[in-house]
């Protein structure tokens, strides 16, 4: 476009007029939902056969929500004429989203893949007090865990 | 043909009643379609979506009712009776706008052989509402803003005014519906078929009159009088409830009065080609109407792009740009009146 006095005006007026037939870029929530990604840090989720009650989570956590009892059990020996063996038994695991800040430490912490980051968001309540997930609740957050990405090609598979 | 022949108290009515209904109707028509969808989308936004279901089109009726329900509050050291009355005289001016604006041959309030002398005159009475308000309000913002107000109007009542004679030599009369004939009857060097707009001979002209009916309705490029950041909102500042909805339908209510001006005197108000006779009285309503929604959006178009002029800017576009190029306008509109 060659020079004139207020070709920036007139670019201006361009600028909005190709914005309004654009369309606009709003999602209409309760409506239209968007998909969160896949990564996305909405709710932890608890895969219970995982945990060994190690208390990790629960101690490096920083705002103090994680909430942690179990008890020990003693279960048949391995091999035959073995001592039995001490196993650490899950009775309460639950997580107050009203504290929680969503720092993902517990997830990074944990040895033994019993934590897990789900995309999933729409867990409002009307009373504070219903934030507090129990270990059942977060055992159901584990069906909306996407899968982990593929490996990259040459890594070294997990044990 | 309407076959129904009225007394003239009758008509008078009838007439009050329409003026009546189209200042807040254009109001909400105005507001709705531009300033909440158009500024919307222009910024990728939807504006309102829900009032009313189909994509909020009942929110400014809406927000009509919450104003009405509003308390009634005057500063208590505020001049209570020009404080009232401020509003209504802003809004009496917007009104009497639309005596002269014809939306067909013999639609019109009051067919004036001053028609838009008559209406630039009543349009700037809004000044004097605008400083009662300010001034009535003992608030230092509502006084600056309303001075600031006084000096943008009056300084681009010159350019407005100006513009509009280069028309009027251009048709030879000062009535509407008179420029409206000129338009519709004459003709660009011997083709007549979609007669002459006067916004082709007279484009500086409506470029002009366009800019200054942008400053007169305070609209974003020229906002300084009631400028959010600085002076909260102007002289509006210390209204509330019904008065601050007057103020409001009267800033609405006048884009589409100075619109409907714009359309009447420049793109042919109610004239459209291939419609004759009779027809025109019912076409003439929808055809300026159009025109009026082509000229608002410039309006409006401009508003939501430009920021705001420093009030020096301001006043120099008005006295050291737009005055001297109108008054070349109508010096060159006269001699080729003459010439040809």
């Amino acid at each position: 476009m060659p020079d004139f006095p207020g070709k920036g005006l007139v670019k201006g007026l361009g600028v909005t007029f190709k914005t309004m037939l654009e369309g606009a870029v709003t999602v209409q929530y309760p409506k239209e939902k968007e998909a969160p990604p896949t990564r996305a840090r909405g709710v932890i989720a608890l895969k219970e056969e995982n945990c060994t009650v190690c208390m990790l989570c629960a101690r490096e956590c920083p705002d103090w929500c994680i909430y942690i009892e179990g008890h020990k059990e003693k279960k048949p020996p391995r091999r035959a004429g073995g001592k039995p063996r001490t196993v650490s038994a899950l009775d309460r695991f639950d997580i107050d989203y009203a504290l929680c800040m969503y720092c993902g430490i517990c997830v990074e912490v944990c040895p033994f893949d019993a934590l897990f980051w789900s995309p999933e968001y729409e867990y409002s309540e009307s009373r504070i007090a219903d934030l507090l997930h129990d270990k059942d609740k977060l055992g159901e957050w584990m069906a909306t865990v996407p899968e982990p990405p593929p490996l990259e090609a040459g890594a070294q598979k997990k044990k | 043909m309407l076959a129904i022949d009225l007394v003239y108290w009758q008509a008078t009515a009838l007439k009050t009643i329409i003026v009546l209904a189209i200042i807040p109707g254009s109001a909400v028509v105005i507001g709705y379609v531009f300033l909440l969808k158009m500024m919307a989308h222009m910024q990728s936004r939807l504006g309102p979506m829900e009032p009313g279901g189909f994509h909020g089109w009942f929110q400014l009726i809406g927000d009509g009712i919450k104003f009405i329900q509003k308390e009634d509050i005057i500063p208590s050291k505020a001049d209570r009776r020009v404080f009232a009355l401020a509003p209504v005289v802003v809004l009496a001016s917007t009104f009497l706008i639309y005596v002269v604006v014809p939306a067909g041959p013999r639609l019109v309030v009051e067919d004036l052989d001053v028609g838009i002398f008559f209406a630039l005159a009543v349009s700037s009475l809004s000044v004097i509402g605008v400083l009662m308000a300010g001034w009535a309000s003992a608030n230092k913002y509502a006084l600056l803003g309303a001075l600031r107000a006084a000096g943008q109007l009056i300084a681009y009542e010159l350019p407005l005014v100006l513009a509009v004679v280069g028309v009027v030599i251009q048709a030879g009369t000062m009535s509407l519906n008179g420029i409206v004939h000129a338009q519709a009857d004459g003709e660009i060097f011997g083709f007549g078929a979609f007669g002459n707009p006067f916004v082709i001979t007279q484009i500086v002209g409506f470029v002009l009159f366009i800019v200054a009916a942008q400053a007169e309705l305070t609209q974003t490029p020229f906002d300084m009088p009631v400028a959010e950041s600085e002076l909260v909102a102007g002289y509006m500042t210390e209204y509330s409830g019904f008065r601050f909805l007057f103020f409001f339908m009267a800033e609405f209510g006048t884009a589409f009065a100075l619109a409907a001006i714009a359309a009447t005197l420049y793109l042919g108000g109610w004239y459209v080609p291939g419609v004759t006779g009779g027809l025109r009285d019912f076409a003439g309503p929808l055809v300026l109407g159009g025109k009026i929604m082509l000229v608002a959006f410039f309006i409006f178009w401009m508003r939501f792009t430009f920021p705001r002029f420093r009030e020096d800017q301001l006043q120099t576009i008005a006295w050291k740009y737009l005055i001297p190029i109108s008054l070349v306008n109508i010096v060159a509109t006269g001699v080729l009146k003459v010439a040809f």
